[in-house]
């Protein structure tokens, strides 16, 4: 968003309606605005991920449209950083929101996307919205469904042990929760005695690719299950801005100061399919959060229809310019498939 | 005079204290057992986990993306097969973050057969582990090789695998580890009573380290002539390792000169003291105890036909397990399904008298 855009919408914040907004939301009305941009602006990546890949500018998507609500205030709320200190942030694909607020260029997914040399987040090996930053504690995103429950449990016995305010996060999706591995987070983050300072969250799209979660599954909310190893449970709206943002800001007080798990389940939205794979296509039956953010902003007096609009077109044409930019710049040299295979390893070693 | 799980068990021991490990742990790998072979009594970094082996590599993964340095262990490798992606993954972090991220830890698991353990403890694991880019993979014959590699994989910043061979961890040593006491049935004796946990209740029972114990490390990758020959190469690892040179030893009183290499790293292993072995036999027989069909020797075959095909006297040959979904547990049926010396004999005296 521009800074000069930024500014205005600030300042019309501040016009004489705080009494309405503070009767629509319990957030500051600049931390709305917050909240909106960064939703628009992930929202907008999204779609341009999509558009690439429909014009053959990509060969895959799979992507996070629909769950703005609930990873935006999740991304505010982190605790950015590299080492034990900071969040360690066992993450998903549809996680594009989160990275957006930590400060990832939009060029950058974009590259990922094209699978150019300059994709910074495996180098034009690995699919759309795998990211990887060392210096942001985002481990390494993988295909492979609940793997991040399994890693998660490490960086979380590093930091009961390092102490701080540092804690582990992981996300995945509802479908998901029926491998072994989510069961086996719930076990190691609970053991008598070491109890982990582990976030556990699962984003439920109520989807797992074209199986519906009711015909699957009997539990009525995966949160429940968290109950039987005595931990700290919640079922929210992850479709409200809110409700999300209180949450989570309970649940990450709670992990830190506590050093204790909590299993956060969001009820989120699918906005696009699972992914290209199911065509990548909009879903008018799902309820999209930004729109019914965006409703509420507009009765409180935050914003305007025509900001909102304004915005969005703002960050469509930024993203539409960088991927011409990232259509025209250089894939990898087949010369580096062995590099990295081990720290510091350039070509073949064997 | 240690024997191979005193000898890992004392590479920890210097890890934890000098190396920075932060866990060494598994199912049943911290007090009061110490692991089922012994080999993580008396640690300090040792603990017990749930018997979830998934969960044991995932924990290892996430301690070492946190900055941390572990030890995993899973119990027997028969138990690691369900853990197969995530050893997939652990060897791809670096790759597939183009190098942002590094591994630096260490799962050990035993392996192989010789301890008569039926169905599902006598698996082997080098054939599937060597199919796992990322990681490098260790498997000792003597107890200083095992300090020496394991002190190496604790310094490698990459996933390491460290494979015990199950059947020689109580074999004791004839080189002494820097720091051990005196290769004597004395010294013997004093490490026993310093380092292995007592019978009965263990509450107050501390290990007593050695104190000259260093930082003697095998560097990854550099494998071993352990007997010089001129006929014909045997390639091997682990338990095989040391019935290779029994056989080269009783091949030579035939006057037939076989030259045994260990490998000891199986990945990257030393290619350059194979090849310059094969130029100058012109024969060679691969041998482990892994099930024969896609073998981590067939790769060795297949890499010595591309390079060496012209210079071979006979045709390069591989002894392996019995291609069989276990090994079962009558002492004739194990002893038919993994090989034994007079396989060794047989095959060797079959290269050597092949014609070129």
């Amino acid at each position: 968003m521009k800074a000069e855009l930024r500014e205005r919408l600030g300042a019309q914040s501040q016009s004489g309606r705080a009494a309405a907004v503070h009767l629509a939301f319990r957030l500051r009305p600049e931390q709305l605005i917050r909240i909106h941009d960064l939703a628009v602006k992930a929202r907008v990546l999204e779609e341009r991920l999509i558009r690439m890949y429909k014009q053959s500018d990509g060969y895959f998507w799979i992507g996070g449209p629909g769950e703005e609500a609930f990873n935006i205030p999740l991304g505010l709320q982190i605790k950015k950083g590299q080492g034990k200190d900071y969040d360690i942030l066992h993450l998903h694909y549809r996680s594009a929101a989160i990275m957006t607020v930590l400060g990832m260029e939009p060029v950058e997914a974009l590259r990922q996307m094209k699978n150019v040399a300059a994709d910074p987040f495996s180098g034009g090996r690995n699919f759309a919205n795998h990211f990887s930053r060392r210096e942001w504690n985002v481990v390494p995103i993988s295909s492979t469904i609940e793997t991040q429950y399994l890693t998660a449990i490490g960086s979380a016995i590093a930091q009961r042990r390092h102490g701080g305010e540092g804690i582990t996060i992981v996300n995945g999706g509802d479908a998901g929760t029926a491998e072994g591995d989510f069961a086996s987070c719930l076990v190691w983050a609970s053991r008598p005695g070491a109890e982990l300072p582990l976030l556990i969250i699962v984003t439920n799209n109520s989807w797992g690719i074209s199986t519906p979660f009711a015909t699957q599954h009997g539990e009525k909310n995966i949160s429940d299950r968290g109950k039987a190893f005595g931990m700290r449970t919640a079922t929210i709206n992850g479709n409200d801005v809110e409700e999300s943002w209180f949450a989570l800001e309970e649940a990450m007080r709670y992990v830190r100061r506590e050093r204790k798990p909590f299993l956060l389940e969001a009820r989120v939205s699918r906005l696009y399919g699972h992914s290209s794979a199911s065509g990548a296509n909009f879903t008018p039956n799902e309820q999209d959060p930004i729109v019914e953010f965006e409703k509420k902003l507009e009765t409180a007096g935050i914003l305007t229809r025509e900001r909102m609009d304004q915005l969005r077109e703002t960050y469509n044409q930024e993203m539409l310019e960088l991927s011409r930019k990232v259509k025209e710049e250089p894939l990898p040299s087949p010369s580096t498939i062995y590099d990295h295979i081990y720290q510091g390893q350039k070509g073949r070693y064997w | 005079m240690a024997n191979m799980a005193q000898a890992i068990r004392m590479a920890l021991h210097y890890g934890e204290e000098k190396l920075g490990i932060t866990d060494i742990f598994g199912e049943d790998v911290g007090p009061p057992l110490g692991g089922v072979f012994t080999v993580t009594q008396g640690l300090g970094k040792s603990w017990n986990s749930p018997l979830d082996e998934r969960g044991i590599i995932g924990a290892a993964m996430g301690l070492a993306l946190a900055g941390d340095r572990c030890v995993a262990e899973v119990q027997f490798c028969d138990y690691i097969y369900n853990t197969i992606d995530m050893l997939k993954l652990a060897g791809m972090q670096s790759w597939s973050s183009n190098g942002d991220w590094n591994l630096p830890m260490t799962v050990m698991t035993p392996v192989g057969s010789g301890i008569r353990g039926s169905i599902y403890h006598s698996h082997s694991f080098d054939a599937t582990m060597t199919h796992i880019p990322g990681w490098k993979i260790v498997m000792p014959s003597t107890p200083l090789d095992a300090y020496g590699l394991m002190i190496a994989c604790l310094k490698d910043p990459n996933p390491t695998m460290f494979l015990k061979p199950k059947a020689l961890l109580r074999m004791r040593g004839l080189e002494p580890i820097p720091g051990e006491p005196p290769l004597t049935p004395e010294g013997e004796k004093q490490l026993r009573e310093m380092i292995d946990a007592p019978l009965g209740n263990r509450a107050e029972w501390k290990a007593r380290w050695p104190e000259g114990l260093t930082d003697y490390t095998v560097e990854l990758g550099k494998g071993k002539v352990v007997r010089e020959g001129s006929q014909l190469t045997l390639v091997s690892y682990g338990r095989t390792l040391p019935v290779c040179a029994q056989a080269a030893d009783l091949l030579r009183e035939e006057g037939v000169s076989a030259e045994v290499i260990d490998l000891r790293t199986l990945w990257p292993y030393d290619w350059k003291l194979i090849s310059e072995s094969i130029r100058k036999t012109g024969r060679v027989v691969f041998v482990n105890e892994d099930t024969e069909v896609t073998n981590f020797g067939e790769h060795l075959i297949r890499r010595t036909i591309d390079e060496h095909f012209y210079e071979l006297q006979a045709r390069p040959r591989l002894l392996a397990g019995a291609f069989t979904p276990g090994i079962g547990l009558a002492d004739p049926l194990e002893m038919a399904s993994v090989p034994q010396l007079n396989h060794i004999l047989d095959l060797s005296r079959e290269v050597v008298r092949e014609a070129a």
